[in-house]
């Protein structure tokens, strides 16, 4: 799993048989200080997420099994909203 | 597997029903000397890790299912499954 950043949302109306009514969101992966550690991606929500939230997401496979029917063509689902991080400042090397 | 370190805990209120009780630890893999490689990421415990613990993390779903016993749909993809006391190069 990995943390992510929701950047906005993606509409689209003809989508593949399973991704009927899943909500798409725009994502960039981030690490524990918010710094990007990939390109934006988009991610099934199943936890109503909104644009700001730092929220963590399951990739491959898991992602599918997020979902309520499970098999469906997704790789990146949201699976919870991170409300608390306890991490040290960032070292400066 | 990955050799880690633990970085700290991350607390969530709204999340998928399977990480229930769980918790969830942020992450920072970790090259043969000890040093930070790669971008952390985020798995849950199931060995009482502690911040600044050395590691081992499973990172693929299906093994982290047969430990949960929980089914064959819990979307869980890493998971801390031991506590490294020592490493040997060469």
């Amino acid at each position: 799993m990995y943390l992510g950043i929701v950047k906005g949302t993606i509409v689209a109306e003809r989508k593949a048989a399973g991704l009927e009514g899943k909500k798409l969101l725009l994502v960039q992966p981030v690490d524990e200080h918010g710094g990007s550690t990939g390109e934006l991606q988009a991610a099934v929500d199943t936890v109503q997420a909104g644009v700001g939230d730092l929220v963590y997401l399951v990739g491959s496979r898991e992602a599918a099994l997020a979902c309520d029917p499970w098999f469906v063509p997704v790789d990146a689902a949201i699976v919870g909203i991170v409300d608390g991080l306890d991490v040290p400042p960032r070292r400066l090397t | 597997m990955r050799t880690c370190r633990v970085v700290g805990p991350l607390w969530a209120a709204a999340k998928h029903p399977a990480f229930a009780g769980r918790p969830l630890f942020v992450v920072q893999p970790l090259d043969a000397a000890g040093a930070d490689v790669g971008p952390s990421f985020v798995a849950i415990d199931n060995v009482q890790a502690g911040v600044g613990d050395k590691v081992l993390v499973l990172t693929e779903g299906t093994g982290v299912r047969q430990i949960l016993k929980q089914g064959d749909q819990v979307p869980i993809r890493s998971m801390i499954v031991g506590i490294v006391d020592h490493v040997e190069i060469g």
